[in-house]
């Protein structure tokens, strides 16, 4: 009994996966080779034209391509500014309720609605809005910068918006863990406040930034909400393409694109993973 | 405190306020514009000050099923989290000790946490399309949450547990706690602010869920589904209304819980008087 407790303290969570995970995925697999029909949608069969259209398309590759700028955009910006708030919380705030209470108000905004924030930029910056409104008041501008909403700028903007957080956590984790004895021993040293934080800070740092940038890599890569809301009619995703086909009720293709889709994501994240054990850091 | 803080503290200290303008700040105006004027548009200035869009907010036919999708959403929402902190629980206490399979479980779940929604969406719609079986929140879309919010759950119990002490057990045990009397009255106790913040992750998870939803709900959607489809043809403030009252309830359960939590901790850390 006691030998079989564990199974069965594991099994409702496996059978969840199995159901809603495992075998779906699976399919998206299997149908991405289905025939499809205007009021068939799904026909098995084992065919490859979904596979060809994808490969052939020139919109596909401007697509990727599209995405993958989003991506590293938005991984670069994200680093940056969630390193940087990490090592603010962890190292530059000394009292633990304070730095609790940073933590907090840095986190609460994720708890909320996704959607909600991406609206809540159009009033900033619509034709009408708030920074436009602004920049004319101050004779900065003559006529409204279009570009602020509905563009690659937006979209990017909101990735941020939403997700530096996920850099954040799993960096700020791995900063607590330093021994503030180490940077002390190097400043003794002689080292400069640079050196600190890439010969020390950094290395030590690694894990919370790899798993923060499969986050967001993972994140960006198959997003469709971001790109519809803020980036309007005219702006590109993978994510958005399968969305589009799938509102069209065309299964096979757009399998095909996620199982492509998923290629990708899953050779950048095995690239990131090389880096760090995730299990151990937790 | 009160020793000389460097130039880069200040500096520091600028960006992290910037920051928190920053992803605070459109939540806001929203909540501001959301108080607009009958005459009051999607923009400033105000046009006078009023609950005019809160009202049409719950005048039947004025707008699609807001009333309705509230309601699912917050269904799915708590039916999530029971099962998110009931299964990551059970399996959390699994993963204590070594059973077979038990690092593939772990990797799935990985997989699961970061595969791009849309493909997950996807398979879920497919498969219940094959199966001819419709869909609908309390099942296909329950599924999808909590391949989201069960990976979460299943994370916050490792951690948990990587720092949980077992010579609190064991002692349990030599006083003659069974199993489940050890369970139920000391690793519950213990264990509990945590599952209080699992619950808070599963249901704000859920709550505000649109991507894997989208392909898993059918026709009758949760209410970000129904903020997303509104916003594309939004013309008046009612959807800002909309934010902020979902905006508001994201905001009390959030509170209540971290209360909750500094409180169970400030008990646990007390001493007991008998």
């Amino acid at each position: 009994m006691r030998a079989l407790a564990p199974y069965l303290q594991a099994l409702p969570l496996a059978l969840v996966f199995a159901t809603f995970f495992l075998v779906p995925v699976s399919l998206v697999v299997v149908v991405s080779f289905f025939d499809y029909q205007t009021y068939q949608v799904l026909i098995p069969d084992f065919v490859f034209f979904n596979y060809v259209d994808v490969f052939t398309s020139n919109v596909t590759y401007r697509t990727y391509l599209n995405t993958l700028k989003f991506c590293l955009l938005t991984w670069a910006i994200t680093l940056i500014l969630g390193f940087t708030i990490a090592y603010f919380l962890a190292f530059e705030i000394r009292s633990v309720p304070l730095q609790i209470f940073c933590f907090l108000l840095c986190t609460i905004p994720f708890w909320t609605s996704n959607v909600i924030r991406m609206i809540a930029w159009i009033p900033f910056l619509g034709r009408n809005g708030l920074v436009n409104e602004t920049l004319l008041a101050w004779g900065v501008i003559d006529a409204p910068i279009d570009w602020l909403l509905y563009s690659d700028f937006t979209v990017v903007l909101g990735y941020v918006h939403l997700y530096t957080l996920f850099m954040i956590v799993p960096i700020f984790n791995s900063m607590l863990r330093i021994d503030p004895a180490l940077l002390e021993a190097a400043r003794d040293q002689g080292a400069s406040a640079f050196q600190v934080l890439t010969n020390v800070v950094i290395p030590l740092a690694k894990p919370g930034i790899a798993i923060g940038s499969i986050f967001v890599v993972a994140i960006v890569m198959g997003d469709f909400v971001t790109v519809n809301v803020l980036g309007g009619g005219q702006i590109a995703s993978v994510g958005k393409t399968i969305a589009t086909e799938l509102s069209y009720l065309q299964f096979p293709p757009a399998a095909a694109n996620a199982v492509v889709l998923l290629g990708v994501t899953i050779l950048m994240i095995l690239a990131l993973i090389r880096i760090v054990d995730i299990r151990k850091e937790l | 405190m009160g020793e000389r803080r460097s130039a880069s503290f200040y500096l520091l200290l600028a960006v992290f306020t910037l920051f928190v303008l920053f992803i605070y700040g459109p939540i806001l105006t929203i909540v501001v514009l959301s108080f607009q004027g009958p005459t009051g548009g999607l923009v400033f200035p105000m046009r006078g000050v009023s609950l005019h869009w809160f009202a049409e907010l719950f005048r039947p036919q004025s707008i699609g099923d807001i009333g309705g999708a509230f309601q699912r959403s917050l269904a799915l929402g708590l039916i999530t989290m029971v099962l998110t902190v009931l299964f990551s629980f059970l399996a959390g206490l699994a993963f204590r000790r070594r059973f077979r399979g038990a690092t593939l479980l772990f990797y799935i779940a990985i997989a699961s946490l970061i595969m791009p929604s849309i493909v997950v969406s996807l398979g879920i719609g497919a498969a219940f399309e094959l199966l001819g079986m419709p869909r609908n929140w309390y099942g296909s879309a329950l599924g999808a949450h909590l391949t989201w919010t069960l990976p979460f759950g299943l994370l916050i119990m490792f951690a948990v547990f990587n720092r949980f002490n077992p010579a609190y057990e064991e002692a349990a045990r030599d006083q003659g706690a069974s199993g489940w009397q050890t369970i139920r009255h000391v690793v519950l106790p213990i264990v509990a602010p945590s599952l209080l913040g699992v619950a808070l992750f599963s249901f704000t998870l859920s709550y505000d869920e649109v991507a894997r939803s989208s392909q898993a709900t059918g026709f009758e959607n949760t209410l970000p589904l129904e903020l997303l489809a509104m916003q594309t043809n939004a013309t008046t403030p009612v959807i800002y209304a909309l934010g902020t009252l979902t905006t508001a309830l994201s905001f009390i359960v959030i509170v209540t819980t971290i209360t909750g939590v500094l409180w169970l901790r400030r008990r646990a850390a007390r001493p007991r008087t008998r």
